[in-house]
């Protein structure tokens, strides 16, 4: 999978995202970081900013082609 | 007895769970282990659970937990997070808050570690 799709998956799940990062930490397409500041995350504990994104990527997820997904968060205003 | 079962009372039974691949003394994946090592620092008293014997424990686990990836912590029966969480809490300090809070001021003392296998 490439970066590009799962920024993608983002950008739907968090359309008013200040930051959205999507860096492929090996160039295999399948071990990720993602960094994802949002308003839409503001007042939630980081669980569930967390439960958020794995949201926004179950299918990729559910599917396998994620192997490593490393995650930060951030609510804005 | 199910898997659920037996995770779910290490779960609700112990001060800090963690879910993980391999086991503390041989971690077979590098989540797993920055999980570890924070909790180590925090000075937590780790029950670990490997799920890699059986596929079925970590299908079972996420099902309960709503958590897609491994590892997995819980205190006190809540889940905390995965090793990105715990790890931002512990450079924080807010790990050993919680925990001081969850398990009492003289948590770190006990310094114990235990591993729990599961069978279906």
């Amino acid at each position: 999978m490439s970066a590009e799709r799962l920024r993608g998956l983002l950008t739907e799940a968090f359309p008013d995202a200040d930051q959205l990062d999507v860096l492929d930490r090996t160039g295999g397409g399948d071990h990720f970081q993602v960094i994802v500041t949002s308003p839409s995350l503001t007042g939630l504990s980081l669980v569930e900013q967390h439960r958020r994104v794995y949201e926004a990527l179950a299918t990729p997820l559910a599917d396998g082609t994620i192997h490593e997904l490393r995650i930060k968060t951030k609510g804005s205003t | 007895m199910s898997y659920s079962e037996k995770i779910k009372d290490v779960i609700d039974g112990s001060d800090v769970a963690l879910f993980m691949k391999g086991t503390p003394q041989f971690v077979m994946c590098g989540n797993s282990d920055r999980a570890l090592q924070a909790l180590r620092r925090a000075g937590a008293p780790v029950t670990a659970v490997d799920i890699l014997p059986d596929p079925e424990i970590r299908r079972e686990l996420s099902a309960l937990s709503g958590w897609p990836t491994i590892p997995q912590v819980f205190v006190k029966g809540e889940l905390v997070g995965g090793a990105d969480i715990v790890e931002e809490l512990e450079s924080t300090g807010e790990l050993e808050r919680r925990l001081r809070e969850r398990l009492g001021e003289d948590y770190a003392a006990r310094r114990d570690e235990q591993t729990v296998a599961l069978t279906s």
